[in-house]
């Protein structure tokens, strides 16, 4: 692994862009060197997707400090398309219906938009490289003519994300809360998505937003952070997120965080 | 962070086909109605008595009914109707063979992609050309087979009882204030003829095209569809800009008989100057299928309204709409679905965007006779608004006289949603696409519909307009 963070945030602070103060978050320190998992744990309200929002560029957020580089480059001064294409992905909690557009037109149209100025994508690569992606994620191809999100279950939703993650080829997933509403059975598929993706590509880093412990069980951290108000209360090793689920938020609960480095530990 | 402004942008009312040729009329009436210009008209094209009366009794009606205040504005109007010429006519007569089209016009049909249509076979090709129709093919199978498709001028001459029995029949003169006015002037249009069992497999096609300054265009259309037939007449038109108001009210008559299926297809692109009035209406018989697939661009208002008159029993009628209204323009659109005879069944989709200060109005109505028992409706209007300052209104009338008939309706007003934008751009797509991508969604349930070349061509011209709108 290369010494050099892909992701490096420091002291960043966010509000809701219309609004007057109301910050969300409070100071995040934080560091993703490649091929690193990190989960961010939190009750609700903690920050943690607002966190992964304003990673990727939500109009609805505005940072209001602090600084956020992604592989040497300033991300708060870039386009949420110019940051997929440095190679930043979220996976959306609540995956958005675009009636209409096919999956695999949304798709072409993507990878298209990665392709060198001037040049057109081979069609029948891109045709072929679907297919091979949706078989390696156990899809029927049928479902790359459905329109994307419309009237899809919760788990055909998340399996939408990681297909589209296998089809870009990000340097960092953030995905956030990609466990919730989904069953057991769902959550085992996409978490062995997860996982075929990260084996095939060892240098893509992956920050895991989530509530619950359960997503780790089958996507393994390296680093687990627990956020609380706004900023990063602790972070650890896997063994935090199973103290976590042992004592529950409470220990946290009125507790302002404490000032720290924000860097993950040391493996 | 994306601005709002990059939604304002999306333009899509550029009128990007405003090319000009220059033609040299050979007869051209004096501006503004009158008796004299209705009796040029009609000395002209050297047509019987009757139909001389007919104009004449038009007129009367015309210049007798008030101008109609329940929809767009047309207050500006009565001064427009007086600066434009209401009959220009470019050649003598018909022609034939492609070679004997003059250069000129060539040109103006080679800008539209018509020789394209020609060399891809795509059935017979009418192309009006100002009033009247230059060059007008039939493939040899469907004389063969008795198939009539001649202009509106020949259809009268070489078929005179056919025509008169049905001409004016489905829109009578006293409709409204513009038929009245169609009746009167009308020049150029289709006269077509698919007889009793025959199937068409490729569409009849007709561009048409508003070339003169000030000039109104007044096309008549009436498509007799015998007894089991099937066919599809597809028309497109495309016109000009210039910078005077200019008119166009056209009188679309179909009559769908017994199990008979036909769709009539039309993707209206004019001017930004243009007033489109325009009245088109099918009866449909017993078993009969009628569809509308209407596409409405440009223009500075449309009043259009297709409509189907379900005359007997399990008729269907269908209308599948689309309208695109951008900064001064008014698209007042919909349909009317009239179901007079028992088991009948009838749905409209109708689908708007609205930009800048653009203006979509759904107006529709569905009737149901009392003894049209069993009748089912559905109308469904979507409408999708770019900016805060573009506007849709939707006027659902529904009158149900039977009570036992089935009618539902929705209606949704969605704005292009920063969640939606987010969502593609966070994949990497520019914003400009992502608009184009989500009005392509929006419009897909009627552009699916679409011949190839029209779907095609649609969401190129979508494309196309997105193209430098941000930054």
């Amino acid at each position: 692994m290369s010494a050099a963070p892909i992701l490096k945030i420091a002291g960043l602070q966010a509000k809701v862009a219309d609004e007057v103060e109301l910050g969300i978050l409070k100071g995040v320190d934080l560091e993703i060197k490649p091929g690193e998992i990190h989960a961010i744990m939190g009750p609700n309200g903690s920050g943690k997707s607002t966190l992964a929002k304003v990673l990727a560029g939500h109009p609805g957020y505005e940072p209001t400090d602090g600084s956020v580089t992604f592989a040497g480059e300033d991300l708060l001064e870039m386009e949420p398309d110019e940051r997929s294409l440095a190679g930043i992905f979220l996976a959306f909690q609540y995956p958005v219906d675009i009636p209409g557009v096919s999956i695999a037109n949304f798709l072409r149209t993507a990878v298209q938009a990665r392709q060198p100025e001037g040049e057109d994508l081979d069609i029948f690569e891109f045709s072929d490289h679907l297919t091979e992606r949706m078989e390696m994620l156990e899809m029927d191809v049928s479902f790359a003519e459905r329109h994307v999100n419309d009237g899809f279950s919760g788990g055909e939703k998340k399996r939408n994300e990681i297909l589209q993650m296998a089809m870009l080829k990000p340097r960092l997933a953030v995905m956030d809360e990609t466990d919730s509403g989904l069953d057991i059975d769902a959550l085992q598929i996409v978490a062995k998505g997860v996982n075929k993706l990260t084996e095939e590509d060892p240098e893509m880093s992956i920050l895991l937003i989530t509530h619950y412990q359960r997503l780790l069980n089958f996507i393994k951290p390296d680093f687990v952070h627990v956020m609380v108000n706004g900023r990063i209360a602790r972070s650890g090793g896997p063994e935090v997120a199973i103290a976590l689920e042992e004592e529950g938020y409470k220990t946290y609960e009125g507790q302002e965080a404490p000032s720290t480095n924000g860097s993950a530990p040391a493996a | 962070m994306p601005q709002n402004e990059t939604i304002q942008d999306l333009d899509l009312d550029e009128y990007k086909y405003g090319f000009v040729t220059e033609g040299k009329p050979v007869f051209r009436a004096e501006k503004g109605l009158s008796e004299e210009v209705v009796r040029q008209i009609s000395a002209h094209k050297e047509e019987p008595e009757w139909m001389l009366d007919f104009r004449l009794k038009a007129l009367k009606v015309y210049e007798s009914k008030p101008m109609p205040t329940w929809g767009g504005d047309l207050s500006d109007l009565e001064k427009v109707l007086s600066e434009i010429y209401f009959y220009v006519r470019p050649q003598d007569r018909m022609q034939h063979s492609w070679d004997d089209v003059p250069e000129e016009i060539k040109d103006t049909f080679e800008k539209l992609g018509i020789p394209e249509a020609e060399r891809k076979i795509l059935a017979g090709v009418g192309a009006q050309y100002e009033s009247e129709m230059v060059y007008h093919s039939l493939r040899e199978e469907w004389s063969n087979q008795g198939v009539i498709f001649d202009s509106i001028e020949d259809g009268l001459k070489n078929h005179p009882e056919l025509f008169r029995e049905h001409f004016g029949t489905v829109i009578p003169t006293h409709d409204n204030k513009f038929a009245a006015m169609n009746s009167a002037v009308w020049s150029g249009g289709s006269f077509v003829y698919i007889p009793k069992g025959v199937s068409l497999n490729t569409p009849l096609q007709a561009y048409f095209r508003v070339n003169q300054e000030r000039m109104g265009q007044f096309e008549r259309t009436l498509i007799i569809v015998d007894e089991g037939a099937h066919a599809h007449y597809i028309e497109g038109c495309t016109a000009p800009v210039y910078s005077t108001e200019s008119f166009h009210s056209g009188v679309i008559e179909i009559i769908v008989k017994k199990n008979a299926r036909f769709r009539y297809t039309t993707i209206q692109n004019w001017s930004n100057n243009m007033y489109n009035l325009v009245t088109q209406r099918a009866t449909v018989a017993e078993g009969g299928h009628m569809e509308w697939l209407d596409g409405n661009l440009g223009s500075k208002l449309t009043m259009k309204y297709p409509s189907c008159y379900l005359m007997g029993e399990g008729a269907h009628g269908e209308i599948l709409s689309i309208a695109y209204s951008g900064d001064g323009q008014h698209q007042d659109t919909g349909g009317k679905v009239v179901h007079v005879a028992p088991y009948t069944t009838s749905s409209i989709v109708s689908k708007s965007i609205s930009k800048g200060h653009g203006r979509s109005t759904y107006r529709g109505l569905c009737k149901v006779y009392e003894g049209a028992h069993h009748a089912r409706s559905n109308v469904e209007c979507d409408a999708l608004l770019i900016n805060d300052t573009s506007r849709t209104d939707t006027y659902p009338y529904i009158e149900i006289e039977e009570n036992d008939a089935n009618v539902g309706h929705e209606a949704s007003v969605s704005k292009i949603g920063e969640e939606q934008l987010f969502y593609l751009t966070s994949r990497g797509i520019p914003e400009e696409e992502a608009m184009a991508m989500i009005v392509r969604g929006f419009i897909e349930p009627i552009a699916k519909e679409l011949p190839l070349e029209y779907a095609v061509e649609l969401n190129r011209l979508i494309e196309l307009e997105m193209e430098g709108s941000v930054g």
